[in-house]
């Protein structure tokens, strides 16, 4: 993985020593908290409901078993003892002090890690496929154009103060684990005619209020054109994005409301002019980048793994776990790994000191000491050998981190919802944790299959809901939550946006509406179908039928 | 039946309520609703929330200052609205390993 270097060290020195100095002037009163709250926003410290929040980045989800472990360690001693881990591949803690802010910087600092444009009008952590590096199905490593996107993004003079926030997510495979349909921008690798390596170029998705898919304003990019491009990009929606309307200002609505045509000529015409400057990456700058992302020394294995067979031949749980937690590796004879922090009756994306801890010492005696965090909330082990499938998954079980559910019903993705967050306007843990409860039998989950529910406590969409099979918004009407369904959303290569099934739910039905439009997809499928296949075939009819009775 | 000033302790984002200092006029922070002064009156409620905010100019002791409507049920001090609620007693869900969760069950809704 990536290790900073000279300068990286210290930009984000210098970032913290600045930040500590402007924490001591706002204690003193000597600036107003006017003044503060957008520099404390620019280091990743909100202020929510119960205490600030801090967010870390984790650029494109990739951690080292280091960096875990200096998070369990700041999540002990600055926190209460856990963290939790976001749909944008960051972590979040919910109780840091705001006088210790700087030193729990200084700590990240030391593990090359910080909390800089994890807020603000500004181009955040870029996102990528968890299992890059190790995906049988990956074209080549995203990792190592999110790191150059990292460091030409990274206090960007000229877009600092974007009309909004900046979003853009990579992956190396058109199986599409990165959402990058609902992102600002969305590259994904392409082969040329030639079999070269580009990136098709989506533009302007996104969820929140208005829910866009991103269009293509460009099917292939040679790789080495990548930054001048984004920064034509970035230039157009910096000069045309409004500036006079906070909720039509992201560049999903710039693109709607000129058109996608328009958009992509003016993109075009400033790339032009840009297009051979000082950003066209030379070959020796990727080079160099791309040495730090070489694959680790595997060992030359069978395809096959004796320990792990023998043990699913006797053991259902292990069976369920390996079927539904481990990916293809394109190494022979290993496996991916995938952690659920999706535990019943627990919240969707937390994990605790001691967890974090474990899996940092699992991550080396595994997988090469490397983790990853994925857009769904949970943590991957990207290199492990099948071998020592049943090792590790022993070692996960009794620690409470063995449940069997990765793409299954209770793999669902929650944002903190009004149990934390100061925009929500209805709770959504406690759905998702109800959910997990419901749906707790595996035999059941196995049978119902792929399935994506997702919830989110507002209209700014956290919770990703317009993307999922099912997708549960909380709203407050007249004091009182309620919630309501979408049917039909998808944030993979099939991507869709959900249709709202009718009028909504009270928080006790909501569960019970679930269920039965679980139960009309388990009577409506045909062979293998998933739940989102066989909704995308029948149509709203029959699940509006079974929960609100014949019309 | 009253209202409380609620605020963010500007030190450690924490929740905290404003009682009136033993010294007329001067403010006091507290971290339960139940030592919080609860204002009868409007007029009240102004007074206190007047008090606050010189507090919070002049010793940045507090940030997100306002009033929110409290009510006696079963003998104890609860905001009416949610929000506020799960401000005052915490998470509703089971959180973290070292703290017990909050006490506003979603069936209550």
């Amino acid at each position: 993985m990536y290790h900073y270097d000279e300068y990286d060290h210290a930009l984000v020195k210098d970032r913290v020593a600045q930040f500590r100095r402007q924490v001591e002037r706002r204690m003193s009163g000597e600036l107003s908290e006017e003044q503060f709250r957008p520099l404390r926003l620019m280091n990743g410290l909100y202020l929510q409901l119960h205490a600030y929040m801090l967010r870390v980045a984790i650029p494109y989800g990739t951690l080292d078993a280091r960096q875990l472990r200096k998070l369990a360690f700041i999540a002990r001693r600055y926190d209460k003892g856990y963290g939790h881990f976001t749909t944008r591949q960051n972590i979040q803690y919910n109780w840091p002090k705001l006088e210790e802010t700087p030193d729990i910087l200084a700590e990240l600092a030391e593990v090359e890690m910080h909390a800089i444009q994890t807020s603000g009008n500004c181009i955040r952590n870029t996102t990528s496929d968890q299992y890059a590096g190790a995906a049988a199905d990956e074209i080549e490593d995203p990792r190592i154009w999110c790191e150059i996107v990292r460091q030409w993004s990274t206090l960007h003079p000229e877009f600092s103060f974007l009309p909004r926030k900046f979003k853009i997510a990579i992956t190396g495979s058109e199986n599409d684990r990165a959402a990058v349909r609902v992102h600002d921008i969305g590259l994904i690798m392409k082969r040329g005619d030639q079999g070269e390596v580009g990136f098709e170029v989506l533009v302007g998705g996104g969820l929140g209020r208005t829910p866009f898919l991103g269009k293509t304003i460009r099917p292939w990019l040679p790789k080495q054109d990548l930054l001048p491009y984004l920064e034509a990009i970035l230039r157009t929606y910096n000069l045309l994005g409004r500036r006079d309307n906070k909720y039509k200002a992201r560049i999903k609505v710039t693109v709607h409301e000129i058109g996608t045509e328009e958009f992509t000529r003016l993109v075009e015409t400033e790339w032009e002019a840009i297009k051979d400057s000082s950003l066209k990456l030379p070959q020796e700058e990727a080079d160099r980048i791309a040495a730090h992302f070489e694959p680790p020394p595997f060992r030359m294995l069978e395809a096959t793994a004796k320990a792990e067979e023998e043990r699913i031949d006797k053991d259902s749980a292990f069976s369920s776990w390996v079927r539904h937690n481990t990916v293809a590796h394109k190494a022979p004879g290993y496996a991916i790994a995938n952690i659920s922090l999706k535990p019943v009756g627990l919240p969707p994306g937390d994990a605790t000191a001691d967890q974090m801890d474990l899996i940092a010492d699992l991550a080396e005696e595994f997988s090469f000491g490397e983790i990853r965090v994925t857009h769904a909330q949970n943590l991957v082990l990207p290199h492990v050998e099948r071998e020592r499938l049943p090792e590790l998954y022993d070692r996960l079980a009794a620690a409470g981190l063995g449940t069997a559910n990765v793409g299954l019903l209770s793999d669902i993705i929650c944002c903190p919802g009004l149990d934390y967050c100061a925009l929500a306007n209805a709770r959504s843990i406690p759905i998702a944790t109800q959910l997990s409860e419901r749906f707790a039998d595996q035999g059941r989950l196995d049978l119902i299959g792929e399935m994506q529910i997702k919830i989110s406590g507002c209209i700014n969409a956290c919770g990703h809901h317009h993307v999922g099979h099912i997708g549960i918004l909380g709203v407050d009407r007249k004091g009182v939550e309620h919630y309501q369904i979408q049917l039909g959303g998808s944030a993979g290569e099939d991507a869709s946006l959900g249709k709202i099934l009718g009028r909504g739910f009270s928080a006790n039905e909501v569960i019970d509406v679930v269920d039965n439009l679980v139960e009309v997809y388990l009577e409506e499928r045909e062979d293998n179908e998933l739940f989102i296949d066989t909704y995308r075939r029948i149509g709203q009819g029959p699940f509006k039928e079974k929960v609100y009775g014949a019309a | 039946m009253g209202q409380v000033v609620i605020a963010s302790r500007l030190s450690d984002g924490r929740v905290v309520f404003l009682r009136e200092a033993a010294e007329p006029g001067h403010a006091e922070w507290v971290l339960g609703l139940t030592d919080a002064e609860v204002a009868m009156a409007d007029s009240r409620a102004s007074a206190l929330l007047a008090i606050g905010e010189a507090d919070a100019s002049e010793h940045q002791s507090v940030i997100d200052l306002y009033l929110i409507d409290v009510t006696e049920e079963g003998g104890q001090l609860r905001p009416t609205k949610n929000r506020e609620a799960i401000r005052c007693f915490g998470p509703t869900i089971k959180w973290s390993p070292n703290e017990p969760s909050g006490s506003l069950p979603i069936e209550e809704n």
